[in-house]
């Protein structure tokens, strides 16, 4: 298994912690390894799925082989200024990062870089790790091909290191740039996955024991996840369950009345565990209650009823009115005497499927109001508040509003609600009644 | 304290301000007290009714600050999920802050002084959500380049306080530092203190940007490690929210728990319970304002503290526009002030309608009296004061008592909410109303199971001690009706032998056949007598009342005008009859005549409503010059040619375009088109 990792830079007693902590990334580790060396290559670019090990790898490695390096998240980074500093400040300390002047350019990082780099020049290879690369792509368009090939810009032994979800096509911008190395990580299998969930097993059973465990939750769940971040969450939710199984039964072999055991438990978790319906703190209460109890636990998304104030609740349902009726039928369905329209052609071709499957559609406010007032059965007075409400309830997200905010004159909304949620509305209008 | 200030800014301008100093500063105070005591019970109250959930807020961040320090499995294994309350708060937004504030207070009491609260407006973006709350946790100013050249200076000094959370951390790990006596000391307590939880409170989850709050996340979920963060979501929908603005990847880096607080109608019962259905304040709402109020709340926006807020100005108002409310204080005082009325106040009270028909009932030499002396008035109104207190003291415990009998009816013929039923007492007499009786018949028909008598006993009794000694009749005759009602079932019980039974049950066989009643029913129709007696005795419309107009407010349409405004309304209005702001006598017309001094946009509105859905600009502009040159004296013709008028003309007219009355067509030149219907 070591064999993979030797390398003749490194000592082999950090060598082995390494391969010790990248179980089944040992290919990966291993042609990373390869690649770092006393000159590198200027730029690398790994992309895996989500949770297939990139960052966990490149910091292990790094750490552990005690590489100087700088990790920066593109997330954080809200401006480059962020992104110069953090690298300076891994890579020369705080004196270096205090150089920079306000709002850097890309070329005050490139000049601070090499003053600093001359000062102290490298022993080593020094590294930028970016993760979450895909959001330099939003920067500045200098910025990602700049970084490609910082070696040749600061004359530095530097590799920048590019993580991502997406893979390089979708990267390259139209004026070309250094081709940087790819790599890619692939998706664990099954077994390897087995093989990672086993680590972090509970101090109290056996290896064996609770690999056969972990097998049987796979079983249930590799099916609907195959992301380790999110099977790693599983198993300690399901904890209590599995120990009052471990309690009531000494024998540790018996695999098969496990399986009986925990299958119930472990289907009713994919409801709610697996979509964070329940967080797992509750889910452990609530598996303690159960055995005096059984009380269900409601997730987040049984709580979809909203109380609303009258007249909201009205504006509600004429909105959704106006977004899935077109204005033509309006007319028609809320005029006492309308005229006659003829049958023929009364819908358009396009009209033919249901409005529901188009989604909504935006309409001005003067229409919202129109409808509003032929709904609400008595009379209201347009106060302030009927409009203030309208706009409360665009900031709670059941109205959109779909013009621009300056537009004053004639805004424009959309029904942001569904059915469901309109029809419960009106079920509590009716039982008002 | 901007309260005072505004009460003195009121007196200065009060019209009536000729009353004596005295009386002026002793107003002044005793709304101030009332404003105090009314202030102080809200908030008593609100503490009280989020006490449930703040207790188990705190708790939580108890726990999840302990939890970090314990290295169990299980702990462990969730140590990179940050936890979450979900505070779920109701749809009325605006009294969620004061909900916000007392958990921020008690958070920083008894848990961590590192708390954060963030509200939409301020963070449109990451940077700015960032800087609030670096700014907020680590009270400092934060560097942020989008800032003035001038603070170079300074930013200068500070150049590392970037807006990172490494900062953050580099400054926690220095603040906790600071204090390392707490760990040698109590290893036991001193945990707690060690590392006390980052919390972040996001007050309207909903109207944040998705995407900023998905990229905090992300970015907090790095530090969790160093950082004991915390997020507390202030949700006003549903929690299925959190489900729709997060994706699966960043919900997951969450531990959420999920708390809900209480309805707000649930609240305002509460608050009207507290606040209006006692007698501790003297200061009363008529049946129109609270109808008002109520309706504001209930089809408007739920908002318990716009209600208390419309409670308040109602006591401004009524302190402000009646001069008699130096009597609508605490009885010692109000029978104080009595003695301290001057002449033109006693002739107001003279004045009033509710003393009127007091007079009228009296005999011809106590009419004269009353009118004449004004020493033996002062004394009638110490009477009449008492009186009213005391009418006040009945009123509330009967209520109460009538309201647990009739809540549980089929179909709620007096209402479900006690609110319901104050409201119909305050209109007029409950028993001249339809509902009352049919109410009562309904109860007369009730059998025993029905009418559940040792719970609503229980009840009557609990209503009993809360009430004071003022009605001992009542608890007496209580324990009489109670007495009454369980002694047949006694009886029943006592007798076992079987012979005794069948004779006792053939006895109450006949009796029923011949339409005798059952002692049950006389039992059921003397209690009903009785309750119908005290709701005939102590329940009438506080408008019969002698002096009512002390303490009553009765204005509803200031209070509509003031807390429900009608903009539209009120530009007609201006439109139609601008005397009625501009106070101008040259102004004044009789209806539906225009002025010809009036301002040119009501003249151009005037004759626009004379129109049909498009309007010719040049016969517009003819008849308003006709109108305009008959108010100067001139030549129409001339005028009609003149510049000035044609340009004073374009104005108004585009005035009108602007207030959206017409807009510009392209259907006909020369012409626009009306936006409303209707005209003369």
């Amino acid at each position: 298994m070591s064999s993979l990792l030797q390398h003749p830079g490194h000592e082999e007693e950090s060598l082995q912690r390494v391969s010790d902590q990248l179980p089944c990334r040992e290919v990966q580790a291993g042609t990373l390894l390869s690649l770092m060396g006393q000159y590198s290559y200027p730029s690398i670019f790994i992309y895996g799925h989500r949770s297939s090990g990139k960052s966990h790898v490149l910091h292990v490695l790094l750490k552990e082989l005690e590489l100087p390096h700088a990790p920066v998240s593109c997330v954080e980074c809200v401006s480059v200024a962020l992104l110069f500093e953090q690298v300076l400040l891994s890579f020369f300390g705080a004196d270096a990062a205090s150089l920079l002047p306000r709002s850097p350019s890309l070329s005050d990082f490139v000049r601070v870089y090499r003053n600093q780099c001359s000062q102290s020049p490298a022993e080593q290879t020094r590294y930028i790790v970016m993760e979450k690369a895909e959001l330099l792509r939003d920067a500045d368009a200098n910025l990602l091909p700049a970084l490609l090939r910082l070696q040749e810009l600061v004359e530095d032994n530097v590799t920048v290191i590019l993580l991502s979800e997406i893979v390089w096509d979708k990267f390259r911008p139209n004026t070309g740039c250094f081709e940087p190395l790819l790599l890619h990580f692939p998706d664990y299998s099954k077994g390897e996955l087995q093989h990672i969930l086993s680590h972090d097993r509970h101090p109290s059973y056996s290896a064996e024991f609770y690999s056969s465990y972990i097998n049987i939750l796979l079983g249930v769940f590799y099916s609907v996840c195959r992301d380790l971040r999110e099977l790693r969450h599983l198993p300690h939710a399901m904890n209590v369950a599995f120990t009052c199984f471990c309690v009531s039964s000494v024998k540790e072999t018996d695999t098969h009345k496990l399986w009986r055991n925990m299958e119930p438990h472990l289907k009713k978790a994919m409801q709610t565990v697996y979509l964070r319906e329940v967080s797992s703190l509750q889910w452990e209460k609530m598996q303690q209650m159960e055995e005096k109890e059984s009380g269900a636990l409601r997730g987040l998304s049984a709580h979809t009823h909203v109380e609303l104030p009258y007249y909201s609740k009205f504006l509600l349902i004429a909105a959704y009115l106006a977004s899935y009726n077109p204005a033509r039928t309006d007319k028609r369905f809320f005029l006492k005497h309308h005229g006659k329209i003829r049958k023929t052609n009364f819908l358009k071709k396009n009209e033919k499927t249901s409005n529901h499957l188009l989604g909504p559609k935006p309409f001005p406010l003067d229409r919202l109001l129109a409808i509003f007032y032929s709904v609400v059965d008595s009379r209201v007075a347009p106060t302030a508040s009927i409009f203030s409400q309208i706009s409360s309830l665009v900031t709670l997200q059941l109205l959109t509003q779909v013009s621009h905010d300056d537009q004053l004159d004639a805004p424009k909304y959309k029904c942001a609600v569904s059915m469901d949620f309109i029809c419960h509305l009106y079920g509590i209008y009716k039982h008002l009644l | 304290n901007l309260w005072p200030s505004i009460f003195q800014g009121c007196f200065v301008f009060k019209p009536s301000a000729k009353k004596k100093k005295t009386a002026l500063s002793l107003d002044f105070q005793q709304i101030n007290n009332h404003q105090q005591n009314m202030f102080c019970l809200c908030k008593a109250l609100q503490d009280e009714l989020n006490r449930n959930i703040l207790d188990s807020l705190l708790d939580f961040t108890r726990k999840c600050s302990s939890t970090r320090q314990h290295s169990d499995w299980a702990s462990q294994m969730r140590a990179s999920e940050i936890p979450t309350a979900a505070l779920v708060l109701g749809v009325n937004v605006p009294d969620h802050d004061m909900t916000f504030q007392s958990l921020s207070d008690l958070l920083q009491q008894s848990v961590t002084p590192h708390v954060a609260s963030v509200q939409a407006k301020e963070c449109g973006a990451l940077k700015h959500l960032m800087k609030r709350v670096l700014e907020r946790l680590m009270d400092t100013v934060v560097d942020d380049e989008d800032e003035e050249e001038a603070e170079q200076t300074s930013a200068q000094l500070n150049k590392s306080v970037h807006c990172s959370l490494s900062t953050l951390c580099a400054w926690y790990n220095a603040k906790t530092k600071v204090s390392p006596p707490g760990k040698k000391r109590c290893s036991h307590v001193g945990d707690d203190l060690q590392s006390p939880p980052l919390v972040i409170i996001f007050k309207d989850l909903e109207a944040f940007n998705p995407r900023v709050l998905q990229d905090f996340i992300l970015i907090c979920s790095r530090y969790i490690e160093r950082l004991p963060l915390m997020f507390i979501f202030g949700i006003a929908t549903s929690p299925s929210t959190i489900q729709h603005m997060l994706p699966h990847s960043v919900s997951s880096l969450l531990c959420i728990e999920l708390f809900q607080s209480l309805s707000c109608t649930q609240h305002l019962a509460t608050v009207i319970d507290k606040l209006i259905l006692t007698p501790q304040f003297p200061f009363k709402l008529n049946g129109k304002v609270m109808q008002v109020l109520i309706s504001i709340f209930l089809y408007h926006d739920f908002s318990v503290r716009n209600f208390i807020k419309g409670i308040q100005l109602a006591l401004l108002e009524h302190f402000h526009s009646q001069p008699l409310s130096v009597l609508c204080c605490k009885k010692k005082a109000a029978l104080l002030n009595v003695m301290h009325l001057g002449p033109q106040d006693l002739e107001r009270i003279r004045q009033l309608q509710s003393f009127k028909r007091y007079v009228e009932k009296q005999d011809p030499q106590e009419q004269v009296n009353l009118f004449t002396d004004d020493t033996h008035l002062k004394e009638v109104c110490q009477k009449l004061i008492k009186n009213l207190r005391q009418y006040h003291k009945n009123y509330y415990p009967i209520l109460r008592c009538l309201h647990t009998l009739t809540s549980s009816l089929p179909r709620y013929p007096l209402g479900k909410q006690i609110r319901e039923l104050h409201l119909i007492c305050l209109d007029k007499n409950i028993w001249e109303n339809e509902d009352y009786q049919s109410a009562m018949k309904l109860l007369k028909m009730l059998a025993k199971d029905q009418l559940i008598l040792e719970d609503m006993l229980s009840k009557f009794k609990q209503l009993d001690s809360k009430s004071d000694s003022s009605t001992p009749y009542f608890a007496f005759t209580l324990g009489y009706v109670e007495d009454s009602i369980t002694s047949p079932v006694k009886n029943l019980q006592k007798k076992t032998d079987l012979f005794q039974l069948q004779k006792t049950l053939l006895e109450m066989n006949e009796s029923r056949r011949s339409k005798k009643l059952s002692p049950f029913e006389a039992l059921r129709n003397e209690a009903l007598e009785f309750i119908d007696s005290l709701v005939k005795s102590h329940l009438s419309a506080p408008e019969s009342q002698t002096l009512n107009e002390v303490c009553y407010y009765t204005s509803s349409a200031t209070v509509r005008r003031h807390l429900n405004a009608t903009p539209r309304t009120s530009i007609q209005a201006a439109l139609n009859i601008p005397y009625y702001y501009l106070q101008n006598d040259r102004l004044k017309t009789e209806d539906g005549i225009v002025s010809n001094a009036a301002p040119d946009i009501c003249i151009v509105y005037k004759l626009h409503l004379e129109c049909g859905r498009l309007i010719n600009l040049y016969d517009w502009l003819e008849a308003y010059s006709t109108v305009v040159s008959a108010a100067e004296g001139n030549d129409p013709e001339l005028m009609f040619l003149s510049l000035f008028s044609s340009a004073r003309f374009i104005r108004a007219v585009s005035e009108l375009e602007f207030l959206g009355f017409i807009k510009s067509t392209k259907q006909k030149t020369d012409h626009v088109a009306r936006l409303t219907w209707g005209g003369c």
